[in-house]
């Protein structure tokens, strides 16, 4: 029986855990991608601690972390909640919010620093010809971040929209009509009603949340490539730079490591989490 | 009720906010794609005076469109396949077999769905220029099988749960060997699955973003998404023609997302609910 998932498992093997390891080995030599690596110790550990923008960096992660805890949770719950008391148009509602998350990130992140925060083509330049002082997030270093997570916040939130939705449904009528009739508004009925009974679902999401936020790289690279003045930079951008434009693989795997080393905590709850369920559904 | 009719009116309130923001940006694109660049830097949100369908011929010939989406359509295909193909028996031998081994290999399965990008990268990237596998499409389809595989196992894997074992059974009484059960009994069965699945994965390989930068750097091989990546940039100045090409690159996407929204929706959630 073993052969029906070897071609799977052969894949995985080669293309996901056996560089895997060779990245954790990686981490530990001095290594350019293309000459013979020659052992470092802990070396790239410490040129990486040395380094102030990878705190800068890392901190952004957490920042990266806690704004998509709260930000598009918050949005989606309530957004759910919303579609739970609509009498109609569910179905066209739920794609138009979906729509964001089929798009490519890459024409996405061009669309809104063309459309939204581009100085003279977006909404950012409307303003200011309108009599409104705003500069371009993009280009401070300060707000650089926020921008990008605005843009991985519009991309994300609808989805998530749609999946607590999903669970709502699955709240029995009667639980929800009896609150109903016990006078409970909106935010009581979402607090006492649908929040406890989506919560595995929350619970599922919010560690995603974490892993994800760890390893984001898409839209800050696309958008400011972890600039201007490593304002955005966070974990996986310096990995990438460092090894792709400062041929320093050591110190890039070092990073990746660190990375992942932050997401395990996460993965072992999400692994939890699936395998107690995935016992109880077999 | 009065508060639960001004409930109601918040709700469709917030809804139409909501609705508005999610489709601001992608209206913005779609209109500014028929303007000149005068036109845009003149008035963002005015629509277009009259239509600059040149932005579009433009985008298709000046930055060769065409070839970079046919690339597109290679990597998804072959994707699709290797999806398919790989993930459908490792669905099924998951779901029915019991003991140590094969829940490791679902623990393991599991948990490569969480492993960044960035934590196989770099040894996999050196390693294939040594192998002279950059720039080689099929290499790249293979990555992506390895990255949606797992995702797409767990999919199925509810599939088969889903078919009584008695079907089984009476294929077995009959004499049926495993590879039989599974073309004829398990299969069969498990085609809205597979049609998922294809469109999952096909959909993240079309707009895959940094494998295909990396891996594809060669201009006569990237796809639409890495020809237009490296084609636009935060300083472009033909914006109109960008977001033409912007629009052609979304376009097949939209439509199957039209046609079939119950079924994406579904597909991607799937996995993220829990009862």
């Amino acid at each position: 029986m073993w052969v029906f998932a070897l071609p799977a498992l052969l894949i995985n093997v080669c293309i996901i855990l056996i560089p895997a390891l060779l990245t954790l080995a990686a981490a530990f030599f001095f290594w350019d991608g293309v000459g013979t690596p020659v052992w470092a110790g802990l070396a790239n550990f410490q040129s990486l601690f040395e380094d102030p923008v990878f705190w800068s960096a890392l901190s952004n992660n957490f920042i990266w972390t806690a704004i998509f805890l709260i930000v598009p949770m918050c949005l989606a719950l309530v957004m759910a909640a919303a579609l739970m008391i609509a009498p109609y148009s569910r179905i066209v509602v739920q794609s138009i919010i979906f729509l964001p998350r089929i798009l490519a990130a890459a024409v996405t992140g061009r669309i809104f620093q063309g459309m939204i925060f581009s100085p003279v083509t977006g909404l950012v330049g409307w303003f200011n010809a309108h009599g409104f002082s705003v500069s371009d997030p993009l280009a401070d270093p300060d707000r650089s971040l926020y921008a990008v997570a605005a843009v991985d916040i519009w991309h994300w939130w609808g989805f998530l929209a749609v999946v607590f939705f999903a669970a709502m449904r699955q709240i029995s009528i009667d639980q929800i009509e009896a609150a109903r009739l016990d006078g409970a508004g909106f935010f009581a009925l979402l607090r006492h009603v649908l929040l406890p009974g989506i919560r595995p679902t929350l619970a599922l999401m919010m560690i995603l949340t974490v892993i994800w936020s760890f390893q984001v790289f898409e839209f800050i690279y696309i958008v400011t490539q972890g600039g201007p003045a490593y304002g955005s930079e966070v974990l996986a951008t310096l990995a990438y730079r460092h090894a792709f434009l400062e041929s320093d693989v050591g110190k890039a795997t070092a990073a990746a490591c660190v990375m992942s080393l932050f997401g395990l905590c996460a993965t072992a709850a999400y692994l939890w989490l699936q395998s107690r369920d995935g016992a109880r559904a077999a | 009720m009065i508060e639960s009719r001004l409930n109601r009116t918040l709700c469709l309130l917030l809804i139409g906010v909501a609705s508005f923001t999610s489709l601001l940006p992608i209206v913005l694109a779609v209109m500014n794609a028929f303007k000149t660049t005068l036109e845009i830097t003149t008035d963002p949100l005015a629509p277009p005076h009259q239509l600059h369908w040149e932005n579009f011929s433009g985008a298709w010939k000046n930055a060769a469109l065409g070839p970079s989406l046919l690339h597109s359509a290679e990597v998804a295909a072959l994707t699709i396949i290797l999806v398919c193909v790989t993930a459908a028996p490792c669905a099924y031998v998951l779901a029915r077999q019991q003991g140590r081994f094969w829940r490791f290999l679902t623990f393991y399965f599991m948990a490569s769905i969480t492993v960044p990008v960035q934590l196989y990268l770099y040894p996999l990237y050196f390693v294939f220029a040594k192998l002279g596998l950059v720039n080689s499409i099929p290499a790249v389809a293979l990555i992506y099988t390895a990255m949606f595989s797992p995702f797409s196992i767990f999919l199925l894997r509810t599939y088969v749960l889903a078919i009584p074992y008695a079907l089984e059974e009476a294929a077995q009484v009959d004499g049926a060997t495993p590879w039989q059960k599974f073309f004829y009994v398990i299969l069969p069965m498990m085609r809205p699955g597979l049609l998922t699945v294809a469109i999952i994965a096909g959909l993240n390989a079309w707009n895959e973003f940094v494998i295909a930068v990396t891996f594809l750097q060669n201009d006569s091989n990237v796809t639409a998404i890495v020809k237009f990546y490296n084609l636009t940039g935060q300083y472009s100045t033909d914006w109109g023609g960008m977001l033409a090409a912007a629009v052609i690159i979304v376009l097949p996407v939209v439509l199957v997302f039209v046609l079939l929204q119950r079924r994406f929706i579904d597909g991607m959630t799937a996995g993220a609910v829990k009862s």
